[in-house]
Parts: structure tokens; C-alpha cells; sequence
């Protein structure tokens, strides 16, 4: 982890709250216009799929949309986050991949104990099953 | 007519709601307006309300906000000690046809607050204020990264404790158990605005826990001192820093499953209803995703004190230093896959319980290897049995035994005898009153001359512990025994005259407890008594190690007259062994933050919104939130928020500093 301790001694330099050291790009109109046409697009593709019904089979149209949807994610981190791996000394890149794996953790485990909760304790009842019930 | 315009007046509220029919809380009730009327004549009398409100309430300086979190919180530990008392002796006595003095809808909402309150309104702002006054001065800081945030996120959390309280007399607390699992708190089946409350109280203190963690993470990231990597940060901001982590990451889980539940009781949705789709083990399943990283927010921090005080008082660098960073690491990660162990009896299968279980006891390798730096740290130590050692030494034993019992729980044929026994209530005491409890009075005792330039008196802290000590023992070994016999948790009456003995054991052990604390607030008011033989001048009365240390005590407004340049983990022990001298010129002006009254005022209205939600009172709930909104945005045009202080001041406080500091 980069060292880069700030000293928090402000001098007499009038406005506070502006810690520039080793800082993330505020970013250019430019960039700002590719993220904004980016997200346009990003947003109006899965809007033509559902709309249009291009795909029959409506699992992979969902599957479709969620991938679109983490590349929209990705798209506003770099162009509106300004997020790379070097901002923050690398710290932005620690807790994203921070949120990234408690994200991972929390839904696949409560996919998997939900999923073996239902499979456990809410069995599909035949009438036959349900003569047996105590 | 009048029935409508009541009903739109004051929403469910009436005068049904004010319990006067039930005696306890009458006495309750007229004692605590005895005492608040003479608490608040005597600040009225002596003129106080002035300077409280400039000095203190409205006050961005995160050492006075620490103290006021840790004041809130010894407010709310007698609350819910005062209902843990209770229970014990209801407990003790209920035997034999005798029914004791609660009825059960009464004893519900005694162990829901108990376990609440002690949670969120006693250890939260503990162990929140301890971080809040230390960590600034630890990484030789002037105030966290967003003072004004501090202040707003301290009152939030007040905020949510007095909702809370008001529920003791105005209507009803939540009959659920403190996590509130539906489908008990779905309106289904508590149509009464316990829960409401519950929930209100939660989110809005929620709201300052979650601001508190995101500044505390800036201010460890962006404000240390030169020279301070994070391999040379002080322990106890580490295990703060991991904390707070834990905090940001988990708390919106709370947040979400919390405003899930609450959709479900006001608009009718199905989260976790029985009927139409809705899953009640979904509820738990999220809430514990959330509440088991809240365990280790407590702990860790704790973990940190007592690091700190065992390498002050063995006079020895902490032993292991890396391995105790890694540990407090690992641990944060490890909390995020274990959250199953808390409901191994809700019908998950062998493989899923078993993944839980190995990783539960996977995460006693780290907090093992913790216990193992601290006894290190202590061999071969010239060890000095201050107050905050003995508690530190009382720690270490009592947790090894709860953390072994937890280990035993983590086993999931064991937990399916012992899940919801008297066996898990006395595990949890013995980590939570062992590990945060203790931590905490080691943490008070060890920093008070810090916050106020005295010492805590020395027997009185000595009683204190030694009173808490035993009776933890005395109040939570029988329940072990009880739990391993198949005694319930949450019981207001027993059958089995044989049980009574060991619950009298526990009332007896209870009791111990209530002189523990009895002493500490002697030793308090004791110390406030005799401050000027217990002055301490120097600013480092126990020949500390971290740069708090090195300031005066109390510290100035600005901590450090000059930032210091740190090039080692114990960097006030550094300073002393090569001959440090203070500046004594060449001061210049300092930027400081000013005070601001908007905190308070936005949690005096979440109040009024979160009482206007409970009771469905529409109209003040839509004026409180337009004026919670109009007064951030009001906020946001304050451009007076900063001052100098003039270098003459700087210099002129200095000056007496080095008049008090023994000549070299």
C-alpha cells in the first residue's frame, strides 16, 4: 500500500477540504460525452430486446440484459468515477474489489442457503406424499 | 366528526396509548421525571443550558463528540441494566404457580429493549466514541475528515436511542426479540407499533453509524501524519479502520432488510409474510448477513484497546505487530461467511451447515493467534496492574471461555441441542460482556486522563472490576449449566422447581453486576471529587507509547500545535528515547472547522418524523421530512464554517503547557 499520508497542517492557503496529492482525473468534456453515449446505448439495446422481442427464449434476453447492465456499471466507475487502478493511491481499486467480493459473498450464499431451504423445507407435495405426513 | 379529526391529528395515538394502568411503568415513569425535572432544574439553576449548547452540543471537535458518545452510551447502559435486573429477578421468582411481576406481553418488550439498547444505543456508541476521541489523535490528525458529518451522525444516533425511550411510555416496544424475525413482527401478528418503533429507531441511528464508519475510513485513509504508513499505524486505529469497513459494508443490509420489513407493515408488500410468496427465512438469512460483521464491529475495536494497554503496562513493544494487523484482516473478511451459524437449525442441509460451521471455526485461528501476541507481549514484561490491565487480564481469561463455547456452538449437531438455549444467551454474554464490556472500561480507565487531565480514581476502579468480574461469573456459569439442561431463552416462567436454584445463583450474580457499576459511577464522581490530587500534568501518565500521548491533556482544540512526522508504529515511545523537545516558536495560525448547531436540530426533527411514522401521524411525518430537507439544503449555503485560530493563541497556550511541564 502506497504511503501517502497527508499532512493535515492547511498552512494559510484559504479553502480547506481539498486534499490534492496523488488524485483521480477530474475528467474532460470529452470523456464525460463517451461515457454519456456509452450509457445511452448500453441502456437503449436491452430496452430493443424486451420491446422487440428479438430473442424467443426469455432466459438468455435476461441473462443479456444482466451482463449490459455490469458493463453500464463499468462504463460509469471509469467515465463518471473516474476510477482506475492507480486512483487514491489505490485505494479506489481495493474497495471496489472490496464491495465486488462481499457482493459475490452475500448473493451466491443466500442463493445457495436459500435454495437448499426450499429444496429441505418446502418439498413438493403429492397427494401422495401428503398421506404420509405424520 | 371528532373520531376523523383525531385520527388525523394524531394517527393511531390516543390516550389508550399512555400506559397508566400498568404499575411498574407508573413508578418507572414518575422516577424518571423526578430525576430528569432535577437534572434539568439544576442546568436551568446553575445557567448551563448556554454553555452546553456552545461548548458541547453544537461542538465539531471530535475528542468533546467522543465523550458524548461515550456519556449517551453509560445513559443507556443503565436503561438496559435496569431491564436485564428486572428479568433476573422475574426469572428468579417465577416458580411454583407464582407468575413473578411481568407478564409475559411485558417481559417481551423487557428482553427486546435489553438486547437493543445494549447493541445499538450501549456498545455501538461506546466503542464509537472511543474510536472517535483516539483515532484522530493516534494519527496525529487535527479532527476527523468531516467534522460537521461527526456531529450530525452522534445526534443521529441519540436521535434513535430517545425513540426508543419514548416507547417506554408512550405506547409499546417491539415483542419480538431484538432482530424482530417475521413472521412475529409482521402486522399479522404485532398490529401494535412496537415494531414500528424498533424499526424507526433502528434506521435513523442507522443513518449516523453508517456516516460515522464512511468518515472514520477518510480520516484513517487521508489524514495520518507524515512518515505514518499503514504498517505504522497504532494497532487500535487498525482494528478501528478494519471496524469501520465492516460498518460501510454491512450496515445497509440492516438498512435494506429493515425498509423490506417495513414496506411489509405499512403497505401491505410480501416480503416476509406466510402467505403469498413471502419468505420469513429470507429475513433472517439477510438480517444475520448483516448481523454477524456487527459482532466483530464491537469486538474489534476492543481488540485494539486492550493491544494498546498491554504494551503500555508490560512496558514492551505489542508482540507480533504484522501478525496482529493480519489477524484483525483476516478476521474482517472471515465475518462476512459465517452468518448461517446463527440459524443452523432452520433447515438448511448437511453440506451448507457444514461449510458454516468449519468456517465459525476457522475464525477463532486469528482471534487466537491474538490472544497469543497479547500473552507474549506480557512475558517478560514489567508489568503494571493499573485498573485498565486488570480488566485486560479479566478479559483474557473470560473470553478464552466464550470464544470456547462458541466454538462448541459452531459444531452444528451441538447447536441443534443448544440453538435458543440458555447455553447461547450465556455465550454471548461471556464474549460481549468479556470482550466489548471489559474492553470498553479498559479503554475508559486508560484514556480518561487523556480527555479530561486527570486520572480515574484507582480503587473505585478496582471495586468496579472486581465487582463486574465475579458477578459476570456468578450470573452467566449457571446459565450455561441451565442452557446444557435444555432451558429456553426468552421465558417468564418456569415449571420445574428444581431450575430455581441456579436462577437465584444468576439474580445473586446480576446484583454483583449492579454494584460493578454502582462503583464505576462512584469512581466517576469520586475522581471528579478529588481531580486535583489525581492531576496529571505531564500529558502521558502512564509512560504511553502512541502520540496522543504527546499533546497536553485535555488536548487543545487543535491537538498538535505542529503535525508530527512519525517514523515508527510506537512513535511517542520513539520520540522519547531520542531526546524529543518540544517547539517552542514558530508557531503560525491554525485552520480550524466552527461549531454548528444544524446536527442537533436535523435529529430534533428525524424524531418527530420517526414518532410521526410510528403513529401514523401523516402530517407532522410529511412537515418533519420537508424541514429535515429544507434544513440540509439551509445547511449546505452556510459558508461561515471555518476560523483561524490567531498563532498568538497557539503560542499563548503552548507557553502554558511548558510552564506545567516538569523543567528538563
Amino acid at each position: 500500500m502506497a504511503s501517502h499520508a497527508h499532512s493535515n497542517a492547511h498552512g494559510d492557503h484559504g479553502h480547506h477540504d481539498h486534499h490534492h496529492g496523488d488524485h483521480a482525473s477530474h475528467g474532460t468534456f470529452g470523456s464525460y460525452m463517451t461515457g454519456f453515449v456509452l450509457s445511452v446505448i448500453l441502456t437503449a439495446i436491452p430496452f430493443w430486446l424486451v420491446m422487440g422481442n428479438v430473442i424467443e427464449d426469455k432466459t438468455v434476453t435476461g441473462v443479456l440484459i444482466m451482463g449490459l447492465g455490469l458493463v453500464q456499471i463499468i462504463v460509469h466507475m471509469i467515465f463518471f468515477l473516474h476510477m482506475d487502478t492507480k486512483s487514491e493511491g489505490g485505494w479506489n481499486m481495493m474497495a471496489l474489489l472490496f464491495t465486488v467480493v462481499l457482493v459475490l459473498i452475500a448473493l451466491s450464499g443466500s442463493l445457495w442457503v436459500m435454495h437448499n431451504l426450499n429444496t429441505y423445507m418446502m418439498p413438493e407435495l403429492t397427494p401422495e406424499a401428503a398421506k404420509q405426513l405424520p | 366528526m371528532t373520531a376523523d379529526w383525531t385520527s388525523l391529528l394524531f394517527g393511531k395515538l390516543t390516550l389508550e396509548a399512555i400506559p397508566y394502568h400498568e404499575p411498574i411503568l407508573v413508578v418507572t415513569f414518575i422516577g424518571v421525571a423526578i430525576g430528569g425535572l432535577t437534572v434539568l432544574g439544576a442546568l436551568t439553576y446553575f445557567r448551563l443550558w448556554g454553555y452546553l449548547w456552545k461548548e458541547w452540543f453544537t461542538s465539531i471537535d471530535h475528542k468533546k463528540i467522543g465523550i458524548m458518545y461515550i456519556v449517551f452510551a453509560i445513559i443507556m447502559l443503565l436503561r438496559g441494566f435496569a431491564d436485564a435486573l428486572m428479568m433476573r429477578f422475574q426469572q428468579a421468582i417465577a416458580f411454583n404457580g407464582n407468575e413473578g411481576y411481568f407478564p409475559p406481553h411485558h417481559y417481551d418488550q423487557v428482553f427486546t429493549a435489553h438486547g437493543v439498547i445494549m447493541i445499538f444505543f450501549v456498545a455501538m456508541p461506546f466503542v464509537t466514541g472511543l474510536m472517535n476521541f483516539v483515532v484522530p489523535l493516534q494519527i496525529g490528525a487535527r479532527d476527523v475528515s468531516f467534522p460537521f458529518l461527526n456531529n450530525f451522525s452522534f445526534w443521529m444516533t441519540v436521535a434513535g436511542g430517545i425513540i426508543v425511550m419514548i416507547s417506554l411510555f408512550v405506547g409499546e416496544f417491539a415483542k419480538t426479540g431484538w432482530l424482530a424475525y417475521p413472521p412475529l413482527s409482521d402486522i399479522t401478528y404485532s398490529p401494535d407499533v412496537g415494531v414500528d418503533y424498533y424499526i424507526w429507531g433502528l434506521q435513523i441511528a442507522g443513518i449516523g453509524t453508517l456516516l460515522s464508519g464512511v468518515n472514520l475510513i477518510a480520516t484513517i485513509l487521508k489524514m495520518r501524519a507524515p512518515g505514518m504508513s499503514m504498517m505504522k499505524m497504532p494497532i487500535f486505529t487498525w482494528t478501528a479502520f478494519c471496524t469501520n469497513i465492516l460498518i460501510v459494508a454491512a450496515f445497509p443490509v440492516l438498512t435494506a432488510v429493515l425498509a423490506l420489513l417495513t414496506l411489509d407493515r405499512y403497505v401491505g408488500t410480501h416480503f416476509f409474510t406466510n402467505t403469498d410468496g413471502g419468505s420469513a427465512m429470507l429475513y433472517v438469512n439477510l438480517i444475520w448477513i448483516w448481523g454477524h460483521p456487527e459482532v466483530y464491529i464491537l469486538v474489534l475495536p476492543v481488540f485494539g484497546v486492550f493491544s494498546e494497554v498491554v504494551s503500555t503496562f508490560a512496558r514492551k513493544r505489542l508482540f507480533g505487530y504484522t501478525s496482529m494487523v493480519y489477524a484483525t484482516v483476516v478476521i474482517t473478511i472471515l465475518s462476512y461467511i459465517v452468518w448461517l451459524h446463527h440459524f443452523f437449525t432452520m433447515g438448511s442441509g448437511a453440506s451448507v451447515n457444514s461449510f458454516f460451521g468449519i468456517t465459525t471455526m476457522i475464525i477463532s485461528i486469528p482471534t487466537g493467534a491474538k490472544m497469543f501476541n497479547w500473552l507474549f507481549t506480557m512475558y517478560h514484561g514489567r508489568i503494571k496492574y493499573e485498573v485498565s490491565m486488570l480488566w485486560t487480564i479479566g478479559f483474557m481469561v473470560t473470553f478464552v471461555i466464550g470464544g470456547m463455547t462458541g466454538v462448541l456452538l459452531a459444531v452444528p449437531p451441538a447447536d441443534f441441542v443448544l440453538h435458543n438455549s440458555l447455553f447461547l444467551i450465556a455465550h454471548f454474554h461471556n464474549v460481549i460482556i468479556g470482550g466489548v464490556v471489559f474492553g470498553v472500561f479498559a479503554g475508559i480507565n486508560f484514556w480518561f486522563p487523556k480527555a479530561f487531565g486527570f486520572r480515574l480514581n484507582a480503587f473505585w476502579g478496582k471495586m468496579s472490576f472486581w465487582f463486574w468480574l465475579i458477578g459476570f461469573y456468578f450470573a452467566f456459569m449457571p446459565l450455561y449449566v441451565l442452557g446444557l439442561m435444555g432451558v429456553t431463552r426468552r421465558m417468564n416462567q418456569f415449571d420445574d422447581p428444581s431450575l430455581q436454584i441456579w436462577f437465584i445463583i444468576a439474580a445473586f450474580g446480576a446484583f454483583l453486576i449492579l454494584l460493578g457499576i454502582g462503583s464505576f459511577i462512584i469512581q466517576i464522581l469520586y475522581s471528579i471529587w478529588k481531580r486535583d490530587e489525581l492531576r496529571d500534568e505531564t500529558g502521558d501518565p502512564w509512560n504511553a507509547r502512541t502520540l496522543e500521548w504527546s499533546t497536553s491533556s485535555p488536548p487543545p482544540a487543535y491537538n498538535f500545535a505542529f503535525t508530527p512526522v512519525v517514523h515508527d508504529v510506537d512513535e511517542w515511545w520513539f520520540m522519547k528515547q531520542n531526546g524529543y523537545k518540544r517547539p517552542l516558536s514558530g508557531f503560525i495560525p491554525i485552520h480550524m472547522p466552527k461549531n454548528t448547531g444544524t446536527g442537533a436540530i436535523l435529529a430534533g426533527l428525524s424524531v418527530a418524523f420517526g414518532f410521526a411514522m410510528v403513529w401514523h401521524i401523516w402530517w407532522l411525518a410529511l412537515v418533519s421530512f420537508v424541514a429535515i430537507i429544507g434544513k440540509t439544503i439551509h445547511h449546505t449555503f452556510n459558508y461561515n464554517r471555518d476560523f483561524y485560530i490567531p498563532a498568538e493563541e497557539v503560542a499563548a497556550v503552548e507557553a502554558r503547557r511548558t510552564q506545567m511541564l516538569p523543567a528538563e
